[in-house]
């Protein structure tokens, strides 16, 4: 078997997926660390160009696989097309991001050739015996190191923000065009119309302030001490998937990996956990205020400022305060 | 319709969790459980599913023994029976196996879809539907928002969460596999009269040993150390008073942040 590392590169309207550019970054860490090769992996149709863009990174080779049936994502064509891949290759591990596209796509993947799959890791730790990857269970509250005992090639997902892109190392490397037979596979799924839910609606991308409010606002009629928080800020009001999911605000007020993402001046997170699909919405704010009962909340890592405390009390005195400014 | 809604039993929200002495778990004496989030959600739908088109809902879980106290709500809530695939020893330590053993209930079963959360608060590892549809050589759709069932064509529409804030519709033939995303619809609380029912609902016992596996062929994914993580705390924590630490923070923000 050649010990060889894939990442898997996905791409949306011509650009490069930041998960993708990220899973290449822990690739070529780990390609360091083993003297593994590394290649990038894409799949699409007429995708020459950003194929060539992959060259100019340090990697061994850009494997290009060219199907019209690649054009859009269907998971029986694009599973069909990475196992006949996996099967010509037998790398030692198959990288990708813990995007929603290969949520849908990675599992039906190791299903289909029966191999060992890791999901949603934020790193890696070279052992004797190859590599065992570290993720978050319980809420994030633990992490865990897993080892794939099976045969290779192993699957891996990483979640978002695992790694930065500025460390991605350039390098010039060939592409290499590698061709699947397609012509067979049926795509049992038919992909109907798509819409953006937030379009036309409210855009907190050009907020100067917002406030955010999560799960721990408890009921709807309390989100009144965040609003006047939000007045006196002259900030958007903003909440996080739980305060959504319960109808207390709409949906286009939610910040995170499924809502928008924000980089305000001030963002003020009361009662937010700070999972990391809301983290990944809101980590480049200039200055970020956390308010939680809970001191071990995930949020107070990415915080500038944090209270530990009861955002009911915390709350209405800082809108206090702010109005005696 | 027949719908089998796969739900798991997970830690309470609020668990405070202590390492196992082997360093490989939680210890779990102390914690109370409840059923997954995201799984509760795929209850809800299976049951709205059921009262729309007619049929069964039927509840898969694999478990310990104390995982009937979830069916059992779930069968309150108004599902039609129950099967526990029992695991008192945690073997099945990994979203394969317990998929390869999901499927191997279901092949003696009928049904036009299969319902489940899209990943659990425990693992997370958002896997275990997609295998399944996959090793029942069956379709599916993930991160779903809304379900449109039309059993006459043996078609379901679903509608997908995507990132961003977009959303596609997919459509597939049945039977299928839909999994679920939290937020979907309002969860339903169980009536008294439907605690009552629960009771006399069936609710049927599998064992492990009773599965016709050859475990040693399915990959094998094993935790090997879990620990707290270490914490790099990057926020300055205020104390005081909520007077005082609200006085700092105005200050912090106006002086050192310089964002009033």
């Amino acid at each position: 078997m050649s010990e060889a590392i894939y990442v898997l590169i996905d791409h949306a309207q011509g650009e490069i997926r930041t998960a993708s550019q990220e899973s290449l970054v822990i690739g070529q860490r780990m390609a360091d660390d083993s003297g593994f090769s590394l290649h990038a992996l894409i799949l699409g149709h007429e995708v020459r160009s950003l194929a060539e863009e992959l060259a100019g990174k340090k990697v061994n080779s850009v494997v290009w696989v060219d199907d019209p049936k690649l054009e859009e994502y269907d998971p029986d064509v694009y599973c069909e097309a990475l196992s006949q891949v996996l099967t010509e290759k037998q790398p030692h591990l198959l990288l990708m991001g813990h995007i929603y596209q290969n949520i849908d796509l990675a599992p039906k993947l190791a299903a289909a050739i029966n191999k060992g799959l890791v999901t949603d890791c934020i790193g890696y730790r070279k052992v004797e015996e190859g590599f065992t990857f570290v993720r978050q269970m319980f809420r994030n509250k633990l992490n865990a190191d897993v080892q794939i005992r099976s045969s290779h090639p192993w699957i891996v997902t990483l979640q978002a923000g695992s790694a930065s892109v500025d460390d991605l190392q350039e390098g010039s490397a060939e592409v290499v065009a590698q061709s699947a037979e397609l012509s067979s596979v049926q795509a049992r799924r038919k992909s109907l119309e798509a819409f953006e839910v937030t379009k036309g609606k409210v855009d907190l991308s050009k907020a100067e302030n917002i406030v955010a409010v999560g799960r721990g606002i408890k009921k709807k009629e309390n989100l009144k001490i965040i609003e006047d928080l939000a007045e006196t800020l002259d900030a958007e009001v903003a909440a996080s998937r739980p305060v959504v999911d319960s109808e207390w605000l709409g949906r286009d007020r939610q910040i995170g990996s499924s809502g928008q993402t924000v980089a305000p001046r001030l963002y003020v997170a009361c009662g937010i956990s700070g999972a990391i699909q809301h983290i990944v919405g809101m980590k480049n704010s200039q200055c970020i205020v956390a308010i939680n009962s809970d001191p071990n909340a995930p949020i107070f890592n990415i915080a500038s400022y944090g209270i530990v405390g009861d955002l009911f009390e915390i709350v209405p005195a800082l809108t206090k305060r702010l109005r005696e400014l | 319709m027949k719908i089998i809604t796969c739900l798991k039993e997970v830690p309470a929200r609020d668990a405070r969790y202590q390492l196992a002495s082997e360093g490989t778990g939680i210890k779990e004496s102390d914690l109370t459980f409840e059923i997954n989030e995201c799984d509760e959600y795929s209850l809800e739908e299976s049951l709205k599913l059921g009262e729309e088109h007619g049929g069964e809902v039927a509840i898969l879980t694999v478990g310990r023994r104390r995982a009937e106290k979830s069916i059992r709500k779930g069968l309150a809530m108004g599902a039609d029976r129950g099967m526990l695939i029992r695991d008192e020893e945690g073997q099945l330590n990994s979203p394969h196996a317990v998929a390869v053993a999901l499927a191997e209930v279901l092949k003696g079963e009928e049904f036009d879809l299969i319902l489940a959360g899209t990943q659990s608060d425990d693992w997370s590892y958002a896997q275990t539907g997609v295998l399944l549809a996959e090793l029942l050589g069956i379709p599916h759709a993930t991160i779903v928002m809304e379900i449109q069932a039309d059993p006459a064509q043996k078609k379901v529409k679903a509608l997908r969460e995507m990132e961003s804030g977009w959303f596609q519709w997919v459509e597939l033939p049945m039977p299928s596999v839909l999994t679920i995303q939290a937020g979907i619809s309002q969860v339903r609380y169980a009536s008294l009269k439907g605690i009552m029912q629960a009771k006399k609902k069936e609710l049927r016992t599998i064992e492990l040993s009773d599965l016709d596996v050859d475990w040693s062929s399915v990959p094998q994914v094993e935790v090997v150390r879990v620990y707290f993580p270490e914490v790099d705390k990057k926020a300055e924590i205020l104390e005081g008073t909520t007077e005082t630490v609200v006085e700092q923070l105005v200050e912090k923000l106006k002086k050192e942040a310089k964002v009033l």
